[in-house]
């Protein structure tokens, strides 16, 4: 069944008729980071406006793999169990060198995690689950068909709005530019992307068709079907699959999409032609990013601030991990318990996190494109002695799939304890009670305490478990007892096998500036 | 560990010679791909990123100066 893109209402807004008053938050955007943060941002307590020029989802399967950090984060914000439930769970990826499978990995090799490690599903399910939520939420206001044509900032933003029936402006405090890759805000504040940009072409298929293929990654190198390209393939709920083929530098991007050409390519990679093409698509690609993405009161998020080539699904989860580290710090700002000094660490954090997006992308991309010469005479002998010797096998280079990076930091820490969890490393899930230790870890700064006494300290929530196997495991390691601060957004913030109040009380300032 | 750069095979005429011989019979292309595969089992053998990155410093001594 075809994917029903049915058009979201559009209301005439207020500021038609007469101005609005100046808002707390504007959104532009409402793909899947602006709408994430629109739904972050309510959770806690700041209302927002989301505009988009658009009034449907995005169209095509686009950003399909959901890591199990994204799922965490979108489950807090209400959506997860519709993403898991609706999405194909996976977990294995296999890669091959013509016809033989030269590697294989495992992305969650054990359980006791309430996330899986992967779901595919398509980014327009994504997005409309995402619309229901925020069309459910009384602080957020979403206005389709709003497309803002201008923006200056003085101490706060003003957008010019063109609608159907009109042109109108909006204030706000802080203006959080989610419009993509060619983001239009990007472009009118005259900022402009670093980094590299691949001569390389993609197709990207989405079919239907009936058939009993495993849930799994499968990527080709040089396979048979596409003589001396690569491919990859993925499953999709409905029946649909997504297939992307390596096409070459000087393809042509009109021609290689039109069905009579992608349809022979397509018989090829399945084996047969009992399939109905939904989406097709030619990509080329690029791994760059804006320098710094807090340009005063307009904020970058996602991939308006950051792009990389598709290979590890490190665009959207990283958008999301974008999300996660910008809500609590733009609310503290916005309610004055922190200063706006607090929104250089999501700059500081998430530059970090898009490097190492962007170079684990980049050498993915390295690897399956390889420049002439000496670059492609090691891919290739990779490839050759993958077959004859283990050790090659893991550095064969189909993507490395998106994991939350571990941010730098100075934070208390014992060696004694596992170096999962360190400071700065996303908190590990863990079964608690009848429930998940993800869900116990709330929208405040929290401490976690594991066979521990609770320390006296004010204004913080202390949750206390006593240690499992599998906490002891991912939080103690040799230790018997420890004490976690843990931020708003699950990142651990200090840890101590002993702490008294005002170490505590230190870290946690240190963590709020 | 780091980089042994003193005489370390013991018999080092034999294995130049074993190394000539192993290229036997190749093309150029097949011998830069022979040594290509060598480069990555001795690596893989070495492990040590310190030790591969002086190796790989001192490969590249001399390359960077014009002749």
């Amino acid at each position: 069944m075809p994917y029903d893109y049915a058009p979201f209402p559009y209301t005439a807004p207020a500021g038609l008729t007469e101005p609005e008053p100046r808002q707390r938050v504007v959104i532009v955007g409402a793909g899947p980071i602006g709408l994430a943060m629109a739904l972050e941002l309510a959770q806690h307590g700041v209302s927002s406006v989301v505009l988009d020029d658009n009034n449907v989802v995005s169209v095509g399967s686009r950003a399909i793999c959901w890591s199990k950090r994204s799922l965490e984060i979108l489950d807090r914000l209400g959506v997860g169990a519709r993403i898991t439930g609706k999405g194909v769970t996976w977990q294995v990826g296999r890669t091959f060198h013509r016809a033989a499978e030269v590697f294989c990995f495992d992305l969650l090799p054990e359980d006791g995690h309430k996330m899986p490690a992967f779901v595919n599903l398509q980014q327009y399910y994504v997005e409309q689950f995402l619309v229901e939520a925020c069309q459910a939420n009384p602080l957020v206001d979403l206005r389709f068909m709003n497309r803002v044509t201008a923006v200056t900032q003085n101490g706060f933003t003003t957008v010019e709005i063109e609608t159907p029936d009109g042109a109108y402006t909006l204030e706000s405090e802080y203006l959080l530019a989610c419009d993509g890759a060619k983001s239009p805000l990007r472009q009118m504040l005259g900022l402009e992307f670093d980094g590299e940009l691949f001569e390389e072409r993609f197709l990207i298929a989405d079919i239907e068709m009936q058939g009993d293929f495993p849930s799994e990654r499968r990527f080709w190198f040089e396979p048979e079907f596409h003589s001396g390209q690569s491919a990859l393939f993925h499953k999709q709920p409905d029946n649909i699959y997504r297939i992307d083929l390596q096409l070459g530098w000087d393809a042509d991007p009109e021609a290689e999409r039109q069905p009579e050409v992608v349809v022979p390519r397509i018989e090829k990679v399945v084996g047969h032609s009992d399939f109905r093409l939904d989406w097709v698509s030619v990509y080329s690609f690029q791994c760059r990013r804006l320098a710094r993405f807090v340009h005063d009161r307009v904020i970058f998020v996602g991939d308006s601030a950051h792009v990389v080539s598709p290979f590890g699904a490190r665009g959207g989860n990283g958008g999301l991990q974008d999300v996660d580290n910008l809500g609590w710090k733009l609310t503290a700002v916005l309610d004055g318990t922190a200063q706006p000094g607090l929104l250089d660490s999501y700059d500081r954090e998430r530059t970090f996190g898009a490097d190492e997006n962007i170079r684990n992308s980049t050498r993915a991309t390295r690897f399956m494109t390889p420049a002439d010469g000496v670059e492609r005479l090691f891919r290739n002998q990779v490839l050759a002695l993958a077959s004859k010797a283990d050790f090659a096998r893991p550095m064969i280079n189909s993507g490395r799939l998106s994991k939350p990076c571990v941010y730098p930091t100075q934070a208390p820490d014992d060696s004694r304890l596992p170096e999962m969890t360190r400071p700065g490393a996303v908190a590990q899930d863990a079964p608690v009670g009848n429930g998940w230790l993800m869900d116990e870890l709330g929208r405040r700064f929290v401490l976690l305490c594991l066979g521990s006494d609770t320390p006296e300290v004010s204004g913080i929530d202390v949750i206390k478990f006593d240690p499992t196997q599998m906490l002891r495991a991912r939080y103690l390691g040799t230790a018997d007892r420890a004490i976690y601060l843990i931020r708003p957004d699950q990142v651990i913030a200090a840890r101590w096998v002993d702490a008294d109040a005002g170490m505590i009380e230190t870290a946690l300032s240190a963590a709020r500036q | 560990m780091t980089l042994i750069t003193s005489p370390n095979i013991a018999q080092a005429d034999e294995f130049y010679a074993e190394l000539l011989a192993a290229h036997n019979g190749l093309s150029d292309a097949q011998s830069h791909a022979l040594n290509a595969q060598l480069v990555l089992i001795l690596a893989n053998h070495v492990g040590d990123p310190n030790t591969l990155k002086e190796a790989l410093t001192l490969a590249r001594q001399g390359f960077d100066t014009p002749p």
